[in-house]
């Protein structure tokens, strides 16, 4: 069999070709065909895409600024919902006590709900990953080491780490730099209270991976161990960290609105969903309902969505379903 | 069927065919596959992986599993059909006139119960025996299958056993409600060579006493040579040879029967090269019309690429092969 | 086939591999909170226990036995994936137990290469297969053009009859034989003088075993290459080897030219294991019955560790472990060998017919 050079040379894909060679078998295959085939994750799918854009696009999206203070009129508080008696069309769900058009601030509160929850995710899966990587590669006293660290933590709520943070902070800084920390210290909270998962799934996968031939494969060749992690290892565990992190997102968002109901989240300039929640909490019972249950209708929708989403691809993603 | 005295044989299998649908598709796993087994006789089916061997034992002791399912012919058990039994009937079935001895002999027992109670356990479900008298028959078992001190060991886990002792373990359980038919899937494939031997010489010797037709499935050729009387080779599905040990091992009648005993390594043949038989077992969605051999067949012609030929008689053994199509 | 006395007297051209004295043993203690409470002691697994062998340049050296007995223990000695506890490992004259940082050890990772047992867990199943082959010629940096890396993995494809386009598609898009053909292209892309094969073929059914066993050979005579070759199954090793060791639970028991341990087995336990593979010529030959099982490795018979399952033992073999004697072209470790104790009479009254 002589070697044909042209057909050689056209072996070697560039990164367009692969980039699309990749996209071709992801929709080919039977992760999607999966998705296709059930209702409730495409629903999911779709509510989880509206309350994104909703938040994503709020400031062109939403028909009133409500962080201008300007804007605002007393004379529109406390308005229902436009279809009930006293509703204006201007403010669809009714407005809350400052005269802020609830349907906006569901859509500002959305935005600071996911800001924090996908970010808190992200630091805690690359921060659970890599030591999750590193200790069941490595093992030895690092892993102990890292596993008691990991033990410990558990023992903690987000809610304590977050008050605890907050506190230590609160002695250490001025109220004004408090308040601008506030916000990372939040992130921080929710993110030490979420990387235990990832880093122990990963470990324990890395700790299978590891005893695989395609591995030891590498070191005979003379692969740098950090390489043999990142390059062999980590794209072979990175299955189950997607569906934590999806299912984490659902609880970090929850996390941030229990804070923030409790009055130690985000500022309260900038509310969350959960903030909204706990303002119109003291209205609830004096019949101004709509301030309170929107809010927390969103909410739900938001975290029922992605849980189910979470749901869906973990067992898209479970070889032995399949 | 005539047989000697007018005995029906225990195993018959007519025209079976397993199917898998899929999505992209319908996959047929067991194309048309027909045998039967005496009593006290040993079938050994061989073949490589994928051509359907597992599958067969699977469908025949109703183990098959979903979306897998018999989509055509009988298996009839003792002259009754049990296909498409319902799960009640077919569980009582199994084990007292169906066995089953796999492969592994560490997933086949369970962990977390000794020995002694698993035996019990399957005796009782069986037989009307009290609780003593089964426990005196499993250990009569153990010693029957040779674990040394057997009233100590019955009281013994599993990982308490070594590999060989556990399949010895695996056929007692197999044995116990002295069933009619006992299937053997790559019963020694996980066992060292040495431990091999003991291991078919043991279930030979024990079905031949209890009277029991034992269908012998593996890949190993060398353990059919051994233990089976008649011996069928499968390939993509279908049955391409069937008959005595002897004379499918010697002389061969299917080209790729011949081509398989050719790239065995033998000690003592001295040989530049094995034979080698080229390209690979077609998978299930790709099998070719006419006979499924032919892409690779040496000896391939024009008729083999349409037709597919059915099991022949050819003096003293069978074979689906045109070359020995005497009307043609 | 080289003759014996190259093999034996050293005198010819230094062998590529040579292992003196080889042992590993593994700590199986159970973990120290258990011990203080059990009271259990200390553990060790004598994985390989003394093992001394050479390997002449484009010859092919096999290591039978069955489970435990430390074969696939020594293939990871001699390629560097464990450090022997004790022993020395010489390739072409260098001796690699003194070698401990990854940048010394380079220059002799590119001559040797290892192919493993399980085609299904050999390959990265998330990587391209040009990848995969590609990884020697990147770590190595022994071409830097992607164009001439490509070219390479293409040639190397064609050399183990697949084809270069194969390089586009993923593991899992091969089936077994297939797989393992990939490995062998990976291990030869740093054009390495050895490989170690780790019953690569133990996995496949037959038909495709043949094929890969013509291939090893087919590169072995157009490349040079030397083998290590483990296998449990002796009929492979019989095809395909020049030189042969048995192994049992850690040391070697015999060894030597393949044809003389075949044709002439001296240690008990080669006639064990050649008796027990199953007759294919149904010649009903006569032998002698296996007994026994193979003992757990933690803590093996004293002396030879043979003689429970041994017809032919003796007080000394309960005591004392056998040191090495000539017996014709081979090396035995066998009291009863080194005795003279194994006429021929003595073996036949073993022998038993087939049942």
């Amino acid at each position: 069999m002589a070697t044909r050079p042209a057909e050689i040379e056209g072996l070697a894909l560039g990164r367009g070709a692969r980039l699309f060679d990749g996209l071709r078998r992801f929709f080919d295959g039977d992760v999607f065909y999966s998705f296709r085939r059930s209702p409730v994750t495409v629903v999911s799918f779709a509510v989880t895409l509206i309350l994104l854009l909703a938040a994503l696009l709020a400031p062109s999206l939403a028909p009133h600024n409500t962080y201008d203070v300007a804007s605002l009129d007393l004379v529109n508080a406390f308005r229902p919902p436009a279809w009930a008696d006293g509703g204006d069309p201007r403010f669809l769900l009714g407005t809350d006590d400052q005269g802020r058009d609830v349907l906006s601030s569901i859509m500002f509160g959305l935005r600071i709900s996911l800001l924090v929850g996908f970010v808190a995710v992200m630091l805690a899966a690359v921060v659970g990953t890599l030591l999750g990587l590193l200790s069941g590669y490595l093992g030895g006293v690092l892993d102990s080491v890292i596993m008691r660290i990991a033990d410990v933590q558990l023992t903690f709520p987000a809610i304590l780490i977050a008050l605890l943070i907050d506190g230590i902070v609160g002695t250490l800084l001025s109220p004004a730099a408090r308040r601008d920390f506030k916000i990372y210290v939040l992130v921080a909270a929710i993110a030490a209270s979420l990387w235990v998962n990832f880093a122990r799934t990963v470990r324990g996968s890395t700790m299978v991976e590891k005893n695989k031939e395609y591995v030891q494969a590498a070191k005979v060749i003379g692969v740098h161990p950090g390489l043999i992690m990142l390059r062999h290892v980590l794209p072979n565990v990175l299955g189950p960290v997607l569906v934590i992190a999806t299912l984490s997102l659902a609880i970090a968002i929850l996390t941030e609105a229990t804070l923030s109901f409790l009055g130690v989240g985000v500022p309260v300039t900038r509310p969350s969903l959960g903030t909204l929640i706990r303002i119109g909490n003291d209205f609830l019972f004096s019949g101004e309902w709509w301030m309170t249950i929107f809010p927390g209708v969103a909410l739900v929708l938001l975290v029922l969505a992605v849980n189910l989403l979470g749901d869906w691809l973990r067992d898209a993603l479970n070889p032995k379903l399949r | 069927m005539v047989r000697d005295g007018g005995r029906r044989p225990i195993l018959e299998v007519r025209d079976l065919k397993v199917e898998f649908p899929t999505r992209r598709g319908t996959l047929v796993a067991v194309d048309g596959v027909s045998f039967h087994i005496e009593e006290g006789e040993v079938l050994g089916v061989v073949g490589e992986s994928g051509a359907g061997k597992s599958l067969t034992g699977a469908a025949v002791i109703g183990l098959l599993e979903p979306p897998g399912r018999i989509a055509a012919g009988q298996i009839l058990l003792d002259g009754e059909r049990v296909d498409h039994l319902p799960y009640e009937r077919m569980r009582k079935l199994r084990g007292k006139k169906i066995a089953m001895v796999f492969q592994d002999p560490l997933t086949s027992l369970n962990p977390l119960y000794t020995v002694g109670r698993q035996l019990v356990e399957t005796i009782l479900t069986h037989e009307d025996l009290s609780a003593g008298a089964a426990r005196g028959r499993a250990v009569e078992l153990l010693a029957e299958v040779g674990i040394p001190s057997p009233v100590q060991r019955i009281d013994q886990y599993p990982h308490q056993f070594s590999g060989g002792m556990r399949q010895r373990v695996v056929i007692a359980l197999a044995l116990c409600a002295n069933p009619r038919l006992v299937i053997a899937d790559e019963p020694t494939t996980a066992l060292d060579v040495s431990i091999q031997a003991q291991i078919i010489r043991l279930l030979k010797r024990l079905c031949e006493e209890h009277g029991a037709a034992v269908m012998l499935i593996t890949h190993d050729m060398g353990v059919i040579a051994e233990t089976a009387d008649r011996v069928a080779v499968m390939y993509a599905g279908r049955i391409v040879e069937i008959g005595p040990v002897r004379e499918v091992i010697r002389h061969a009648r299917h080209p790729y029967t011949h081509g398989l005993m050719g790239s065995i390594p033998v000690i003592g043949h001295d040989l530049e090269r094995l034979v080698q038989i080229e390209g690979t077992m077609p998978r299930l969605t790709e099998i070719p019309p006419g006979c499924p051999f032919h892409p690779r067949c040496p000896a391939a012609f024009e008729r083999c690429r349409h037709e597919r030929p059915e099991l022949m008689p050819v003096d003293g053994s069978t074979a689906a092969c045109w070359l020995h199509d005497r009307a043609a | 086939m080289a003759p014996a006395a190259d093999y034996r007297s050293g005198k010819a051209a230094r062998p590529l591999l040579r292992v003196a004295g080889l042992t590993k043993h593994f700590d199986v203690s159970p973990p120290l909170l258990s011990r203080l409470l059990g009271g259990g002691g200390r553990a060790t697994l004598r994985a390989v226990d003394g093992v001394s062998f050479a390997i002449p340049r484009g010859r092919t050296f096999s290591l039978v036995g069955e489970s435990g007995c430390g074969k696939s223990t020594v293939a990871r000695l001699v390629v560097g994936l464990y450090q022997p506890t004790r022993g020395t490992i010489e390739f072409d004259g260098v001796d690699m137990t003194r070698l401990r940082t990854r940048a010394e050890m380079a220059p002799l990772r590119r001559r040797m290469q290892m192919i493993f047992q399980d085609p299904y867990a050999s390959l990265n199943p998330r990587w391209r297969v040009l990848d995969i082959i590609a990884e020697p010629l990147r770590v190595h940096r022994l071409l830097d053009d992607g164009r001439a890396v490509a070219r390479r993995v293409g040639e190397l494809l064609e050399q183990v009859r697949l084809s270069a386009r194969d390089g586009d598609k993923f593991p899992h898009e091969f089936s077994g034989g297939q797989r393992q053909r990939i490995s062998v292209a990976r291990a030869l892309a740093s054009n390495p003088e050895f490989l170690v094969c780790d019953e690569p073929t133990s996995a496949l059914d037959v038909s495709v075993q043949a094929q890969i066993l013509n291939l090893m050979r087919d590169l072995q005579r157009e490349l040079g290459l030397s083998y290590l070759f483990i296998s449990h199954d002796l009929a492979v090793v019989y095809h395909i080897s020049d030189y042969l060791g048995v192994m049992y639970l850690g040391r070697l028991v015999e060894w030597g030219p393949a044809r003389a341990v075949f044709r002439n087995p001296q240690h008990p336990y080669t006639r064990m294991l050649l008796d027990a593979i199953p007759d294919l010529e149904m010649s009903g030959r006569r032998r002698i019955p296996v007994a026994g099982e193979v003992p757990s490795p933690i803590s093996p018979p004293a002396g030879c560790h043979f003689h429970p399952r041994c017809p032919f033992a003796n007080e000394r073999c309960r005591r004392e472990p056998p040191q090495p004697v000539a017996a014709g072209a081979s090396q035995v470790r066998c009291h009863a060998v080194a005795e003279g104790r194994l006429g021929e009479e003595v073996i036949r009254r073993e022998l038993v017919a087939p049942s």
